[in-house]
């Protein structure tokens, strides 16, 4: 740290303070936007101007669990009063809250397609890192035949736009009974990701001093025991941050998750632009679904916050 | 204990022949130094040894047994490297103790702490034991790094330049302290190095490398007194031993150039060969009458003695002299030399007459 600063230092630094604003309202604006969206009522999501003082409610996450459907009429006072108040707050919407004959209120499908898209995202991870790292770290130390080749291959893998093998894999699956299920969307994202993995990875393992593993090697370990004991704890902050990005993509991922699933395995993403149905849509519950689909993300990239700043900057600050 | 023997070991990586045929013998308890170039083979035989690196062709035996067959951490060597030696992220106990946790050891906890326990001892290093790594200087990362070789108490030591990234002072000292472990322990060592005052000062044996191949191997005294040929003799002692050519007359040699014979001890039945002439810096002596004539070029004070640049016609001379000799730039003084320490080496071949 210079303690001197020089009047054009001095100006430069307002300058950057200035531009980091912006990028950072650019950025935040449509998050405050849906945000905001998703604790108005109905009526005052779609104003022009757009109403920035309002009453907040959260009928609209309620909305976004339960089914409904419209009333033909007013509500009886007597039902009303009967009402929970969560099931208020959706009569008071002009809806009501759909029940099975025996009284059970029946769910919007939204919390089963939002844990779909964690089991995937989080297996899909987990298989895209380790395999990743194993094979990052057998093309770093080991003499492979026509690595380069291999290398090259894997990473070609990215070059095309996925939705190009949308139809082609869709029929694959509907041959081996993939459709619709986790584990076939787990395959397709952990496919789709482990060349990124892979790459990331290797970058990262060849910054490791292999002097660790064959000292290791030396004092009476394995290769795989000094791979989990040595490489492993090292390789940490490349792994946090390849798997950030893994989650991401999967988490995110909407065309696959589209075209191969409906009911059983159908993830978030494609489940919160069809709620918007038929009639009039209802901005409110797709705001508050996508705020709910911000949040494991937010958390997860939270969580490695700090391997993520060491990991963007590539092994620079170590040693 | 154990002796090591390499017996026709070739090693190449991709295009370029690390090892030629190398044959070694080192006995057992022997502090033994490979001195050579970066590039000579050095790290590769060490390697090899350790059984990090499969040779191409040859025989690797610690004890006399055939150790191809067993992977590294069966040949029960310990290695000291230059650096990135030690874990990172355990302290320094973790460091010595990972060795005698490894499965194929299956020591006590109590065996496990005593041996830590006296390794640090050893190295004075027990205030050290609960720290991380990271916050070592480097003169302790070694100390802990050849502990954690200790600990084990293996057959065999190899040391790979375990100290020329640390500083001069402390090289020295810790120089020194190898030398006293050796003799301490009785183990074999093979130490590697590219520096010729570790090898000359701490090898009971050197050994010198030069392109895969061993070039001579003999006590430091040998090596530095009869080089084998041109090779060694520039590989070892400071400033480096004077060679030039010249034609070999009766009992006398006369540098190209010079209008004076200078009388050898050596190279009898020679006459008329022309030769490169070797002598060390040391055996050159600055008296009144002495045959040469030489100019004064440099002065550099070591404080025990002074080292002395001189041209004699378009050749330049190094001579050690005692730091009582009094002389100015640019003069003119007279230089000799002791016949009996010349060494005469053939011209194309560079090699030692003395070897035949």
């Amino acid at each position: 740290m210079s303690a001197v600063r020089t009047p054009r230092e001095v100006l430069l630094n307002r300058v950057a303070v200035v531009a980091v604003f912006v990028a950072l309202f650019i950025m935040l604006a449509p998050i405050y936007w849906i945000a905001s969206t998703s604790f108005k009522p109905r009526n005052l999501a779609t104003t022009v101007p757009p109403t920035i003082l309002f009453e907040p409610t959260v009928a609209p996450y309620v909305k976004t669990f339960v089914k409904r459907s419209q009333l033909r009429g007013p509500v009886e006072e007597e039902v009303y009063e009967a009402a929970p108040w969560w099931e208020q707050l959706v009569l008071d919407g002009g809806e009501k809250v759909v029940r099975s004959p025996s009284g059970e209120v029946k769910p919007s499908g939204y919390g089963q397609r939002f844990m779909n898209s964690l089991i995937v995202a989080v297996v899909s991870t987990i298989f895209a890192v380790s395999m990743g790292t194993l094979t990052a770290y057998g093309f770093s130390r080991f003499k492979v035949a026509g690595k380069d080749d291999w290398l090259f291959f894997i990473l070609s893998t990215r070059m095309l736009p996925p939705v190009v093998v949308a139809i082609p894999m869709f029929l694959m699956y509907r041959v081996v009974g993939l459709n619709d299920t986790h584990l076939g969307l787990i395959i397709l994202y952990t496919a789709f990701n482990l060349s990124f993995s892979v790459w990331i990875m290797k970058g990262f393992i060849d910054e490791i001093p292999r002097e660790y593993e064959e000292a290791a090697l030396v004092d009476g370990y394995t290769r795989m025991q000094a791979f989990f004991k040595i490489v492993l704890p090292e390789a940490m902050t490349g792994i946090a941050a390849t798997a950030v990005f893994c989650f991401i993509t999967a988490w995110n991922e909407y065309a696959f998750a589209l075209i191969m699933t409906n009911r059983n395995a159908q993830t978030a993403p494609p489940f919160i632009p069809s709620q918007i149905g038929s009639g009039l849509p209802d901005w409110t519950v797709i705001a508050a679904s996508t705020v709910l689909f911000l949040i494991p993300v937010a958390i997860f990239t939270f969580l490695l916050r700090n391997h993520l700043l060491r990991g963007m900057s590539f092994g620079a600050i170590r040693k | 204990m154990a002796s090591i023997t390499l017996s026709g070991i070739t090693k190449s990586f991709g295009g370029n022949r690390a090892l030629r045929g190398l044959d070694l013998d080192i006995a057992d308890g022997e502090f033994f130094v490979l001195l050579g170039r970066t590039g000579a083979g050095k790290t590769t035989t060490l390697r090899i040894i350790a059984g990090l690196e499969q040779p191409d062709s040859g025989t690797v035996a610690i004890n006399g047994q055939d150790v191809g067959g067993r992977n590294a951490a069966e040949r029960d060597v310990a290695l000291v490297l230059q650096q990135y030696s030690l874990y990172p992220r355990l302290t320094v106990r973790g460091n010595l103790e990972f060795p005698l946790r490894s499965r194929i050891r299956k020591f006590s906890e109590d065996e496990i702490a005593a041996r830590v326990e006296k390794a640090a001892r050893t190295l004075q290093i027990t205030p050290l034991l609960d720290r991380k790594v990271e916050r070592l200087s480097g003169g302790e990362m070694q100390r802990v790094s050849i502990g954690r070789a200790i600990v084990r108490e293996p057959q065999v030591f190899l040391m790979d330049e375990p100290l020329s990234a640390l500083d001069a002072k402390l090289r020295e000292s810790l120089r020194v302290e190898l030398k006293a472990l050796h003799a301490d322990l009785g183990a074999t060592f093979l130490y590697v190095t590219h520096d010729q005052v570790e090898a000359m000062s701490m090898g009971d044996k050197i050994g010198v490398l030069r392109n895969g191949q061993l070039v001579q191997v003999g006590t430091p005294t040998e090596v530095y007194t009869r080089p084998r040929n041109t090779f060694v003799a520039r590989s070892v002692g400071t400033p480096q031993m004077n060679l030039m050519h010249a034609t070999m007359g009766a009992g006398s040699a006369r540098i190209d150039g010079q209008p004076v014979d200078l009388p050898v001890a050596v190279g009898e039945g020679e006459a008329g060969r022309a030769l490169t002439l070797g002598i060390r810096p040391e055996d050159l002596v600055l008296e009144g009458g002495a045959p040469l004539e030489a100019r004064v070029f440099d002065v550099e004070d070591h404080g025990v003695i002074k080292i002395l640049t001189l041209d004699i016609g378009p050749a330049r001379l190094h001579a050690t002299v005692s730091a009582k000799t009094h002389v100015a730039l640019d003069e003119v003084v007279r230089l000799g030399w002791r016949p009996d320490k010349v060494l005469l080496f053939d011209r194309a071949t560079g090699e030692n007459l003395a070897y035949g």
